[in-house]
């Protein structure tokens, strides 16, 4: 099963599944391929009625499509799930450390491990910020750490998200069409629940809530608004916090205060987990042209009145120049390794790096230091004679702006294909959330997949789709299942007993 | 607590659900008048319904000739009719799609099955499609309706009725002022012989015709169809009914949230001028300017509901 040398989740290099996955392979077997096809339409129908969709930039409502989503499930055992859980905490808390750092004393500049022009001059550095210390001293509250897999051990972190990661709504509802598609799964498999989510992002956005806000903070999800192509998570989001989903009109700020704006008359707003990017979030400071946004916002957060999540200027830490720094900036911070190494990473403002990406185009992935979503990014392998030529010449116009990686033999899982079950490369998108009492991270994550044949990119602009990731609990437990459904004649009989 | 926008947005669901139904009906009953009753009302039916739509300025515009396939497809498919049914269940969407915090997942589904099924439909050609897509959307609103109310009974969920409840008695109110006087020709009066394919055809709008004969032994008379259309409580779509549930709705709006104002105000006064109203009154003091002030009086509550919930 496994192709090209590639690791495989469910069969390792070899042809036998790994052990602790036997259950996972005798049921694809037992299932046939028809049978799959008509659950992941079934699946896919009701992710349509649903609206779990999102839009193309460029395309008009009608065309909202949903993300392609793959019934056979990506699967962690309990010692996979424990290494990464350990590894993304260690590199969360420094993320939180480094920005704590930058917009306060900036003792790692002063200590000569980061070029100071690179955090200080980055677009992404917030200086209009600089001075403010968030709620707890925490700047991302939530964080989707990109991760691939290359072998056995061998896990990397390919990006830090750290401004307003998106994805977390496809772990809860994946979860809930496989729960309904193919419960049999959950009996065969103790697969941890992620529907704690909500709840644990409830408690993250309440704890770094300002001191003087009442014991039951308001609590609000702040979004662009129904053309953003992320809505759909947005009202997702809000709708299973129990908090109001508000766009930037719905808020005023009033002495330093933020309100929204109600039936009732104004309503005062303690918390803000924002969708939007800090250059929408301020008119007044961030972009003085910007229709969008709410006037004082960022005013009211200086003041301690209000909290955002995240805070503004955390792109600084998930910026693509400053990740070639991580592994110091982890080992600055937490005294250790990195226990989840980074991608080598070649910079291509330094003069040796730019000329050995010259070299090897045809084998390296090059990515713009501020792009995303798998735009403005050359994967030389795949790509034409005429992609890398050009390629080629903008690189030695502008070396500053890119980085260079090997590419990387993405681990694969089996996926339902046109032909039947095939191999197809994934990554996953774990979610951290920090709040003044730790961190928490729910045993699941976004497995995103490339659905082309030996494709590598995984992103859903791409034609990349989604998949469910189980973490297997400790074995004999079972997926929390509800009671009730009790029927007239259960009922009868137990009033006769 | 509910945010201002979203309840505007919540109350227009209301109102476009409504009126998306009520021409499902208005199209449904004017097409068995035309194409299937024995004697096909032709024309005269079709541009009867556009008035009660209040789209006869609108389909001129259009430079359409007058035909069932023209004025179907303008009531139903147009795009650049902003109230045909494509236009209410894209503007419902919309709205449900901004507010869907405040909806349960049940009623989003019901508003965004409508939409999909639309989405693809470019025309209709013959009455079976269009009374099976009729059929379909009629569906889909009473799932909307099942799923309202499974909803929290909070002010979101009373803000939808209360559209749904304005939109109700205005299209009820149009309906009988259209046909009424249509369908007594001059110098023929009240008690006269009647057209019992139209009357049905008013029924059939309001989904009440079995509902008449319940009530009603003495068969169909104009005069007891007005009575029943405005004064009797026990049909849903009467403008007593409708009004009635206005008041209620406001009033549980204004418990939750400690304030009443001119809207309660507006409905409380229309509801105690319906309760002195009879049969007789009603006929003798003209039908049509009763029905005239009484589509006045809904735009008067209409704005003063804008008002009282800060809309804007």
């Amino acid at each position: 099963m496994a192709s090209r040398g590639a690791f495989d989740e469910l069969y390792g290099a070899g042809t036998a599944p790994r052990p602790e996955f036997a259950a996972l392979h005798d049921w694809i077997n037992a299932t046939s391929v028809e049978e799959l096809r008509a659950r992941q339409g079934q699946a896919e129908l009701a992710f349509r009625q649903i609206g779990i969709t999102f839009s193309v930039y460029g395309e008009d409502e009608a065309a909202e499509r949903i993300i392609p989503f793959d019934i056979l499930p990506r699967v962690f055992s309990q010692a996979e799930w424990a290494r990464l859980t350990k590894g993304l905490e260690q590199r969360v808390e420094s993320i939180n450390a480094f920005l704590r750092d930058i917009y306060g004393k900036r003792q790692i500049l002063k200590d000569g491990i980061i070029p100071a022009d690179l955090v200080l001059r980055n677009p992404q550095f917030a200086a209009g910020i600089a001075d403010i210390r968030p709620p707890a001293g925490i700047f991302a509250h939530i964080c989707g750490i990109d991760i691939v897999r290359t072998g056995p051990d061998d896990f990397f972190v390919l990006e830090d998200n750290a401004r307003t990661p998106s994805g977390v709504s496809y772990m809860i509802e994946n979860r809930e069409a496989m729960l309904r598609l193919c419960p049999e799964l959950f009996s065969i498999f103790p697969v941890l629940p992620v529907d704690g989510y909500p709840d644990a992002l409830l408690a993250t956005m309440q704890s770094v809530a300002p001191r003087q806000a009442s014991r039951q903070p308001v609590c609000v999800l702040l979004t662009p608004g129904p053309f953003n192509s992320a809505f759909y998570e947005h009202s997702f989001l809000a709708d299973n916090l129990g908090i109001e989903l508000v766009e930037a009109a719905d808020l005023e700020v009033r002495d330093d205060t933020v309100y929204m704006r109600t039936i009732s008359g104004p309503v005062r707003v303690d918390v803000i987990y924002r969708r939007i990017d800090d250059d929408f979030l301020d008119p007044l400071v961030f972009r003085p042209d910007s229709m969008l946004g709410v006037p004082g916002l960022i005013a009211a957060y200086r003041a301690g009145n209000v909290a955002l999540v995240n805070a503004p200027g955390t792109g600084i830490a998930d910026d693509k120049a400053i990740y070639s720094y991580m592994p110091d900036i982890v080992r600055y911070y937490s005294g250790g390794e990195a226990m989840l190494p980074n991608v080598e990473t070649y910079r291509c403002r330094e003069p040796q790096a730019l000329q050995y990406t010259l070299d090897h185009l045809d084998e390296l992935v090059v990515k713009l230091v501020d792009g995303s979503g798998g735009y403005g990014m050359l994967v030389g392998p795949t790509a034409s004679r005429d992609e890398i030529d050009r390629f080629r010449a903008v690189l030695k116009a502008e070396p500053h702006r890119y980085i260079a990686q090997p590419t990387l033999a993405l681990s694969t899982s089996p996926t339902l294909a046109d032909q039947g079950l095939a191999p197809r490369h994934i990554d996953f998108r774990p979610f951290v959330l920090t709040g003044a009492n730790g961190i928490t991270i729910i045993p699941g994550g976004l497995t995103r997949v490339a659905l082309r044949d030996g494709s590598l990119v995984v992103n859903s602009s791409q034609g990349g789709g989604t998949k469910d990731s189980f973490v297997l609990g400790a074995p004999g437990m079972r997926q929390q299942q509800s009671m009730g459904g009790m029927t007239q004649s259960q009922s009868i009989r137990g009033g006769l007993a | 607590m509910l945010l201002s926008r979203t309840a505007a947005q919540l109350y227009w669901l209301g109102r476009y659900v409504e009126r998306a139904e009520f021409t499902a009906q208005l199209v449904e009953a004017t097409l068995r008048l035309d194409q299937l009753a024995a004697r096909p009302a032709g024309n005269d039916a079709w541009a009867s319904a556009l008035a009660v739509a209040s789209q006869t300025q609108g389909f001129a515009a259009t430079g359409a000739e007058l035909s069932d396939t023209a004025v179907t497809q303008y009531l139903l498919l147009a795009q650049n009719n902003p109230s045909s049914i494509r236009s209410c269940i894209d503007a419902a969407r919309h709205n449900a799609r901004a507010v869907r915090t405040a909806l349960s997942r049940e009623a989003w589904i019901s508003i965004n099955r409508s939409w999909i099924s639309l989405r693809g439909r470019q025309r209709l050609d013959d009455a079976q499609s269009i009374l099976a897509l009729i059929e379909e959307l009629k569906a889909d609103a009473r799932g909307f309706e099942g799923a309202l109310n499974r909803m929290l009974r909070n002010e979101s969920r009373f803000l939808i009725s209360l559209g749904q409840a304005i939109e109700r008695a205005n299209g009820t109110a149009r309906l009988l002022d259209v046909k009424y006087h249509l369908l007594l020709p001059a110098g023929e009066s009240v008690g006269g012989a009647i057209d019992r394919d139209q009357w049905t055809g008013i029924l059939r709008t309001v989904s009440a015709v079995t509902a008449y004969r319940w009530l009603y032994r003495e068969g169909l008379k104009p005069w007891l169809v007005a009575e029943f259309l405005v004064l009797r409580e026990e049909l849903p779509r009467s403008l007593v009914a409708s009004t009635e549930q206005i008041v209620n709705l406001l009033t549980r709006i204004g418990h939750r949230t400690g304030q009443q104002g001119e809207a309660d105000r507006l409905a409380r006064r229309k509801r105690q001028q319906l309760r002195q109203i009879t049969a007789e009154t009603l006929i003798q003091g003209g039908l049509h300017e009763f029905l005239g002030r009484f589509l006045g009086e809904i735009a008067d509550l209409d704005r003063a509901i804008s008002q009282q919930f800060r809309f804007n």
